[in-house]
C-alpha cells in the first residue's frame, strides 16, 4: 500500500510504510489554481510517484519526495 | 504580580468561521478570545491571559515553516510566562497545530505549555513531550471539563509548584535513587515471572500498531490495483449516508461507469475540510481519471472494480481498524496486488 497524503507526520504516526506527500488538505491530488490540463498533469505525476513507491523495496517507513 | 498567559486557538474557536475560513492567516488579539473567557474565569487572579494567537487549521498545517515563525513571534511579543494551546479535542489539524506550537514554545522560549487533546488525536502522540496535555473528550462538548483540568495545571505552574499529575505522561525519564541496583531488580522480576507471580515492569513497551512493509510490486504493468480513501469520496448524493465526522461505516462503490469525476457524479462526505474543490472534481481526492487512462494505456495491469471510502474525521481508531479488515478481505478475494490510499 502507498499512502498519498498532505500531513506526512500523521501518516508516520499511524504507521504507513510507503508515503507520497501530496498538494493540500482539501485537494491532495489537484490544484484548482491550475488550468485543467496542467492540474491533470500534476495528478498524473503524483500517481506515477505512488506507483514508483509501490515498486520500490522499503525496509521501514519511507517518504517518497520529489 | 499575576503570571502572563498567551493562548493559541484556531479560527473556529475564535468565532471567525468553520472550514471556509480554515485558511485564515495567523493573527493576534490582546486579551481573551473564545474559550479563553472560560479559562480566565477558572484562573481568577492566579494568571492573566494577556493575548490570544489565532490561526486557521489548514493554513497552519500547509504553511508549517513560515507559519511557525510568525506564530512564535506573536506569542513572544506578549512576553508570556506560560502558553496555553487549545483544547483541540479530536480535531486532527487543530491537534497538530496545538502540538507544533507546544514544541516551538518549549524549544525556543523554554516556557511551560498547557493543552488539551483527545487520546486518539495524532497531535497528542507526536507532541505530548512538549507540554502538559490533559485528556479531553473527543468533541467540544467536553469544554466544560477540559478548561478546569487545564486551569488546574496552569495555576500550579503559576504558583511555581511542581506538576506531577493530571496530564498525559510526556515520556521523559526522571532520575531517582532506587533502593536496589538494577541487576538485583531484574533478577527479582525474573524470579517472580518464573514463579507465576505478578510483577511490574519498569519500562512498559508502547503499544504501537506497526506492520512490516510489503515487498515491492514486481511489475506495475501486470499488477491489479485498488483505490481506497479516508477523504470521503462518494457518488453524488452520498447514498450510504457516510457521516461527515466520526464515521461508523465505509462505502464500496463501482468504478465501472466512471472514467472521470465531475460535479455531477461525485462529492465528498468529509466534514473536516473545505469540500468545494472535491465537490467540483473528485479526482482531486481519488485520481480515477488518471488511473483509468493508465490502465487503458497498459501502464497499470488492471483496476479493482470498486473504490472504498470512509471519512477520517474524528473517526475512532477501533472503527477504522474494522473497516480496514473488511476492505482488505474484499481486496484479497479479488487478487488485488497493491492499494493507493488517499487522505485529505
Amino acid at each position: 500500500m502507498v499512502h498519498m497524503c498532505t500531513i506526512v507526520p500523521i501518516s508516520m504516526t499511524v504507521g504507513a510504510n510507503r508515503i507520497v506527500p501530496t498538494v493540500a488538505i482539501p485537494y491532495p491530488l489537484g490544484n484548482p489554481a491550475l488550468e485543467p490540463a496542467d492540474e491533470k498533469e500534476l495528478r498524473r505525476k503524483l500517481v506515477k510517484k505512488a506507483l514508483e513507491a509501490l515498486a520500490t523495496e522499503v525496509h521501514g517507513q519511507t517518504v517518497f519526495k520529489d | 504580580m499575576s503570571k502572563r498567559i498567551v493562548h493559541y486557538i484556531n479560527q473556529f474557536f475564535a468565532g471567525i468561521g468553520g472550514e471556509e475560513k480554515a485558511d485564515h492567516k495567523p493573527e493576534k488579539r490582546d486579551g481573551v478570545v473564545g474559550p479563553g473567557m472560560g479559562l480566565q474565569k477558572e484562573l481568577g487572579d492566579a494568571a492573566q491571559i494577556v493575548g490570544t494567537v489565532i490561526c486557521g487549521d489548514s493554513y497552519f498545517n500547509e504553511n508549517l515553516e513560515s507559519c511557525s515563525a510568525t506564530v512564535l513571534d506573536m506569542i513572544k511579543s506578549y512576553n508570556p510566562d506560560i502558553v496555553v494551546v487549545g483544547p483541540g479535542f479530536n480535531a486532527g489539524r487543530y491537534g497538530m497545530a496545538c502540538g507544533t506550537v507546544a514544541k516551538l514554545v518549549d524549544e525556543n522560549l523554554g516556557l511551560p505549555v498547557v493543552g488539551g487533546l483527545y487520546e486518539e488525536n495524532p497531535g497528542l502522540e507526536i507532541y505530548k513531550r512538549y507540554g502538559f496535555f490533559v485528556h479531553t473528550a473527543n468533541n467540544a462538548g467536553g469544554m466544560r471539563t477540559a478548561v478546569p483540568d487545564m486551569a488546574k495545571i496552569v495555576k500550579k505552574l503559576a504558583a511555581g509548584e511542581e506538576v506531577t499529575e493530571g496530564y498525559v505522561q510526556k515520556g521523559l525519564r526522571v532520575n531517582y535513587f532506587a533502593k536496589d541496583r538494577g541487576s538485583k531488580r531484574a533478577v527479582d522480576m525474573l524470579l517472580k515471572k518464573i514463579g507465576g507471580q505478578e510483577f511490574e515492569t519498569e519500562y512498559p513497551m508502547p503499544a504501537f500498531d506497526r506492520v512490516l512493509p510489503q515487498p515491492a510490486v514486481k511489475d506495475i504493468t501486470k499488477a491489479r490495483i485498488a483505490l481506497v480513501s479516508s477523504g470521503g469520496p462518494v457518488p453524488k448524493g452520498n447514498p450510504d449516508h457516510i457521516e461527515s465526522s466520526s464515521a461508523s461505516k465505509y462505502g464500496k462503490y463501482s468504478l465501472k461507469d466512471i472514467t472521470d469525476f465531475t460535479a455531477e457524479n461525485g462529492e465528498t462526505a468529509h466534514g473536516g475540510y473545505d469540500p468545494v474543490y472535491a465537490n467540483l472534481d473528485l479526482d482531486r481526492v481519488l485520481p480515477v481519471d488518471v488511473i483509468k487512462e493508465m490502465v487503458a494505456a497498459g501502464e497499470i495491469g488492471s483496476l479493482h472494480d470498486y473504490w472504498y471510502s470512509t471519512v477520517g474525521n474524528g473517526t475512532a481508531v477501533s472503527n477504522a481498524k474494522k473497516f480496514a479488515n473488511a476492505i482488505a478481505q474484499d481486496l484479497k478475494a479479488d487478487n488485488v496486488d497493491c492499494v493507493i490510499l488517499t487522505s485529505t
